[in-house]
């Protein structure tokens, strides 16, 4: 055992020890995975057709790796939304509503105002984000203002905001297409509409959007005097306070943010994936974002590649459900072990102070 | 409309608050218990789910209600073990942890029911078991009270028992003092010897409990069976309930049974012909204002006494 230790081991421990969140974070997600196979195994007369399904279910053809793409967008987009707004240390979980809110908003300006193409779409995501940036600056306004909970309120406001919208994109408006055969509106000019960027999926324009995105908000949250204040504010506020920071702007502003990015999402969405707004349910895309947002550890950069993670795992169980007896809800247990795992403050704790100790006798050696 | 009216000025709508009140007023004292140790606890929508689910499916494939409703606490306690093991045991930030059983909550419980009876909709293929209803002799007899308070579901009552059974439990018994004191300061509790993550274990599974109980009723009175989601969201107006009831029983019963009173509304102008979606906004509107008047009310007192401290000091 000695022999390992003094040859590889001695320059990959301390590098582990110090980024000891990506062994929680692999560990957490090894268990999660484990944890499914052992269901699937107790479950299935075919466990072995179905994890290769779950696995490499996303990888078998052009299309389901198309998939995989098009679900990274809108995963992306709420994981950024969510990662701002809990930076702040707050526990607003609105982005849901903003995703159907910025949804219906840039569906009905695509139905309603005739733009000319380019400023079209561009004026539809911009608008659908505005009003997504409110939904969640009223929230956080409350908070500032009266000290209302955050995390209550945004709960009640998504199931607010989506029978709003609900009704006036289906009842309220005239814009039902009463000849679709399913509830949805008129369909949207094309103009309007997002193009696809790549023949044989469904990957659309919002990719190059989505991109931006991540960027915008990295340099927002790492490069910017707003994005330290947001660091300070949330990790200490009342140090933030005493260093001369405005705690309450800094909350209103992160809020509006996230909001903002949740209804850009909901928009590039609708824009992107179809002809007419069609979601006569919360889409759910607002709670993936907590996922996601809580992968990346709420940091811009990893935020895509945990949404890919989720989006692989996503289309790999749809795999899996279509040609096997596993349904594809099982992802939801898979992504609750991580998370649980993943926040644990002391998972793996005894561990990490064993390998602390070893480098320190390594090094006196 | 005038119809609906009518029936909101009758006896049976009163009847329907105490019906629909049931399941939210078990969450809100659950959160009460969990938020008084200092332990909120998020994760009551994903307990009632589970223990919606486990007394279906428990009740209809043994063929005992007292089995489906053993089964039933028994899924929500799981549910409760997590949130308590992760959160006190792994350091897991409560609310984190809580939001993470939430959204194992509906895929988790659809999951169950489709491996078990190859259904994603609901339980209707198998028989479940519904508590009796209760017709207090007697009471029944007297008009107008009788009428309002008579003849409801066995689980209805408890909740309203439990109302008692609370306050006792958090006021007069030595549990109750410490779960108080750990909650509003776990050091000082720690230092004059209580247990602080034992009392905290403690409260959480009493929390559990008591929403297992709403979650039973929910699919063992209230309807009978399991359907996808069927909580929606009651898990999460208790939250706010318990925050405007100031984590006290009894103004918990009162927000609890405001918040039934807007669902029982709903309900009814849902049958005359006002558009659905309106409808369904109206108790979490309420919700949301009746949070918003508890914390300008809650803040103005703080301000009152601020501004009193600082005169006697001056």
């Amino acid at each position: 055992m000695n022999k390992v230790r003094g040859f590889s081991m001695h320059n990959v421990r301390p590098w582990l020890t110090r980024n000891f969140t990506i062994v929680r974070l692999t560990a957490a997600i090894l268990i999660g995975v484990l944890f499914a196979v052992v269901i699937i195994f107790l479950i299935s007369d075919d466990a072995g057709a179905a994890i290769s399904k779950l696995f490499t279910g996303a990888l078998q053809s052009k299309r389901r790796f198309g998939n995989v793409i098009e679900l990274m967008i809108p995963l992306t987009f709420a994981g950024l939304s969510v990662s701002v707004m809990f930076k702040a240390n707050q526990f607003n979980i609105g982005t849901e509503g903003t995703f159907y809110a910025g949804g219906a908003v840039a569906a009905m300006i695509a139905l309603c105002v005739p733009l000319p193409p380019f400023i079209h779409p561009l004026t539809a995501i911009l608008a659908g984000g505005f009003v997504g940036g409110l939904i969640c600056l009223l929230v956080a306004a409350l908070k500032v203002k009266w000290g209302t909970s955050e995390l209550v309120t945004s709960l009640m406001l998504n199931y607010v905001v989506y029978y709003l919208f609900k009704y006036i994109m289906f009842t309220g408006s005239g814009l039902k297409d009463p000849n679709s055969g399913y509830i949805s509106t008129y369909k949207m000019p094309e103009d309007a509409t997002l193009g696809l960027m790549f023949t044989g999926t469904r990957i659309h324009y919002g990719l190059i959007l989505m991109v931006l995105a991540v960027v915008l908000v990295s340099i927002y949250m790492h490069r910017t005097k707003w994005g330290y204040a947001l660091k300070l504010t949330g990790e200490n506020m009342t140090f933030a306070k005493y260093s001369g920071i405005s705690v309450s702007g800094v909350i209103l502003a992160s809020q509006f943010i996230g909001g903002l990015i949740g209804g850009v999402g909901g928009a590039v969405q609708v824009l992107g994936m179809y002809e007419r707004f069609q979601w006569s349910s919360l889409p759910g895309y607002g709670f993936d974002g907590i996922i996601v947002a809580i992968l990346a550890r709420k940091n811009p950069i990893f935020i895509p590649v945990a949404a890919f993670f989720l989006a692989y795992l996503r289309i790999g169980s749809d795999a899996m459900s279509s040609s096997t007896s596993v349904t594809n809800e099982i992802i939801s247990i898979i992504q609750s072990i991580i998370i649980l795992f993943v926040s644990a403050q002391v998972f793996l704790d005894s561990y990490r102070q064993r390998m602390v100790v070893r480098e320190v006798v390594d090094r006196n050696e | 409309m005038n119809e609906a009216l009518g029936y909101i000025f009758s006896l049976g709508f009163v009847y329907s608050i105490l019906r629909v009140t049931t399941p939210i007023l078990f969450a809100t004292l659950g959160s009460v218990v969990a938020e008084r140790a200092g332990t909120p606890n998020i994760a009551l929508e994903a307990i009632m789910l589970f223990s919606a689910l486990g007394g279906a499916l428990g009740s209809g494939l043994t063929g005992s209600l007292w089995l489906g409703f053993l089964i039933a606490i028994a899924s929500g306690l799981l549910i409760t073990v997590m949130l308590a093991f992760f959160s006190l045991r792994l350091k897991a930030d409560i609310i984190l942890a809580g939001i993470a059983l939430n959204l194992l909550g509906v895929g988790g419980t659809v999951f169950i029911m489709y491996t078990i009876i190859h259904d994603k909709g609901n339980t209707s293929s198998i028989a479940t078991k519904t508590f009796p209803n209760l017709v207090i002799p007697g009471l029944n007899n007297v008009p107008v009270v009788g009428e309002i308070l008579s003849g409801h579901n066995v689980l209805t009552y408890v909740a309203f028992l439990m109302v008692i059974v609370v306050w006792m439990l958090l006021f007069k018994t030595r549990l109750g003092l410490r779960i108080r004191s750990v909650g509003e300061n776990s050091k000082a509790a720690e230092s004059v010897g209580i247990h602080v993550e034992r009392t905290q274990w403690i409260a959480l599974l009493i929390s559990g409990f008591i929403t297992s109980l709403g979650g039973a009723f929910m699919s063992m009175g209230y309807m009978n069976g399991f359907g996808q989601n069927m909580v929606s969201g009651r898990g999460f107006i208790a939250l706010a309930a318990a925050a405007m009831g100031q984590l006290h029983p009894v103004g918990a019963m009162f927000s609890a049974l405001l918040f039934g009173t807007a669902d029982a509304v709903s309900n009814v102008l849902a049958a005359a012909r006002i558009p659905d979606e309106l409808v369904k906004m109206i108790p979490y509107i309420v919700t949301i204002v009746g949070l918003v008047i508890y914390s300008v009310s809650m803040d103005r007192r703080k301000k009152k006494r601020v501004v009193r401290e600082t005169r006697e000091l001056s």
